[in-house]
């Protein structure tokens, strides 16, 4: 007791502690400013790293910014008639379009995506070949960019099928295209599903298959949302895959071999056009609308995803 | 019957993980069987080297577009480069909790803007202010090379960012430790530690921007020959299939498709890069 009473640091409670310490720690804008003039290297350096991040914003702004409020009032009903018109210039039939084809390749790859990802991850021996196979070939198809893509979907269905330009054609170039992708995601997803699910699953008598359609799949659906939307995002922006593929016709598919556009490539056609400027303006707002929520829908799943871990 | 059921959904997913695996052998097979043949003819030095690009007088020559998408990569990467790593690094290192939850979500949003939106911002803001201050028409190697530089602006950041993040702090604290500033340690311990990284980050910036054609084809100019400055018109290989497919026929198209195997194997070799590079960490 005599000992303490000669030590007052003792007598601090924890709070009284941590108080001191930030005084100690706390430096002042103007300590910091006369470090920066004993070190003008550092201060070059902390200048260079803020001037990139602001160029980045400003870009950032200025790209969003210029395009929304010259394009905003450039948006007239007439652009949402329903049938498209060299006078209307409607872009109605395109955004329909749009909907349309990345609802049929999601139905497309989804599965595919999904079922490889699966065997990759709950079948597949450790080290086998194929899985090695599969890995090298979807990080190709990863990389090859949209024109490759687009001439080969030209090459195959357009012109070896005889189908000229359609809507299939465009629907499984592009679900070609976006299968790493939910490919990716999925395998992530079911990586981080703890191996005591499927061992609690295994220990209640379930089969695999069971295991993994009521166990393992369930808990990496936010996972495979996410490849999803990012999927979405890549088909309502490509336009060059689908040039030679689905083609440039205005109006909304009758069926599956009829040529049509999406957003993208209807923007692409106004601006090849060069008649079309307020035009272009309007749908250049609307792509970006979509891509806006197409972004904070993702990463709201981000969110829940690293909640649920 | 279970057991049926069991071995019927494994032969199930193995058929699906095998469509990737198909899916590129198809793609190789197409390209290569339908280009081939074309390089063959025309020559395969004549193609690749070949200065003139005249389809209706049986001139092939695509040196000009090789050359075109060379340049028009390097100057993204001149632009993007720098600015991308140094943003990454403000992001992971300096950047205050408040600020990052507002940029972060930016840079996403870069990433998701459709490469045709991207040509279209091209156009009506940097062609108009390359033609105020130069007086040409405001076409060519340099707008198309700062254009490119914006669009892989987000794949260098998000990718450097991870890279610096993923450095062990005691590199940070050792170098401080040894009286280094907060940037002396961090340009000279953290950021050295990930350069592997941050190299992986500009090899894909670099497939993004050979790869690129929609924005590319807007701003470029697209003349078929050597440009002379960085204000000259030029045209990559990508254009130069996009702008002639619709209406190209016979050898014509073929050449056409053997640009595309040409753009083809350069990815291919971005991406071995790539891989090696990633391996090697």
């Amino acid at each position: 007791m005599e000992a303490a009473g000669n030590l007052p640091e003792e007598n601090f409670t924890p709070q009284d502690m941590s108080l001191k310490i930030e005084a100690i720690n706390k430096v002042t804008l103007k300590d910091r400013a006369n470090s920066y003039k004993n070190r003008p290297f550092s201060f070059f350096l902390l200048a260079l790293v803020s001037l990139a991040a602001l160029i980045t914003i400003f870009v950032f702004l200025l790209l969003i910014g210029y395009i929304f409020v010259k394009g905003i009032p450039n948006i007239k009903p007439e652009l949402f008639a329903w049938e498209y018109t060299t006078e209307n210039v409607s872009m109605m039939p395109s955004i329909i379009n749009t909907f349309l084809m990345t609802f049929a390749t999601l139905i497309l790859a989804v599965p595919v995506g999904v079922f490889s990802a699966v065997y990759l991850v709950e079948y597949a021996k450790k080290g086998s070949k194929l899985v090695s196979v599969v890995r090298i070939t979807t990080e190709t198809l990863a990389g090859i960019p949209s024109i490759v893509y687009g001439l080969f979907g030209f090459l195959m269905f357009a012109s070896s099928f005889k189908w000229g330009y359609t809507f299939i054609g465009g629907v499984l170039t592009l679900a070609i295209m976006v299968l790493p992708t939910i490919m990716r995601t999925t395998e992530e997803a079911l990586k981080a599903v703890p191996d005591s699910f499927r061992e609690g699953s295994f220990g209640l008598g379930a089969g695999k298959l069971r295991t993994v359609f009521r166990i393992v799949l369930p808990s990496a659906i936010p996972g495979i949302f996410s490849g999803i939307v990012l999927s979405t995002g890549r088909i309502v922006g490509e336009t060059a895959a689908l040039i030679f593929t689905a083609g440039t016709k205005a109006a909304v598919p009758n069926d599956i071999f009829s040529s049509t556009r999406t957003l993208a490539v209807h923007m692409y056609s106004l601006l090849t056009e060069g008649l079309y400027m307020e035009q272009a303006y309007a749908t250049a707002v609307i792509i970006l609308i979509m891509v806006i929520v197409i972004n904070a829908v993702s990463s709201k799943l981000a969110k829940t995803i690293v909640k649920n871990r | 019957m279970s057991g049926v059921r069991e071995s019927l959904m494994k032969f199930v997913f193995l058929i699906a993980a095998c469509v990737s695996i198909l899916s590129t052998i198809l793609i190789c097979f197409f390209m290569f069987v339908n280009g081939v043949p074309a390089i063959a003819e025309i020559g395969i030095f004549k193609f690749l080297f070949g200065m003139t690009w005249k389809p209706s007088n049986g001139y092939y020559g695509i040196f000009p577009m090789i050359i075109g998408s060379i340049y028009v990569t390097a100057g993204a990467i001149v632009v993007g480069v720098p600015v991308g790593v140094l943003c990454a690094v403000f992001m992971a290192r300096f950047c205050p909790k408040k600020l990052y939850s507002v940029m972060k979500p930016a840079i996403g949003l870069l990433a998701g803007i459709p490469s045709i939106v991207y040509g279209f911002f091209g156009l009506v803001v940097i062609v108009p202010v390359i033609q105020e201050i130069f007086g040409t028409n405001g076409k060519g190697v340099l707008t198309a090379s700062l254009l490119l530089g914006i669009m892989i602006l987000p794949t260098i950041i998000s990718v450097s960012e991870d890279a610096i993040r993923s450095v062990p702090e005691s590199y940070y604290e050792g170098a401080l430790a040894l009286g280094d500033t907060h940037e002396q340690a961090v340009f000279r311990a953290v950021v050295p530690a990930a350069k592997s990284g941050i190299l992986a980050g500009v090899i894909l910036g670099v497939g993004r921007a050979i790869g690129e054609t929609m924005a590319v084809i807007i701003v470029a100019g697209n003349q078929t020959i050597i440009p002379a400055s960085v204000l000259s018109g030029v045209r990559t290989m990508t254009s130069n299939i996009v702008m002639e497919m619709g209406y190209a026929s016979g050898l014509h198209r073929q050449a056409l498709i053997g640009t595309g195997v040409v753009l083809f194997v350069f990815i291919l070799i971005i991406n071995l890069l790539f891989s090696v590079i990633k391996k090697e960490r």
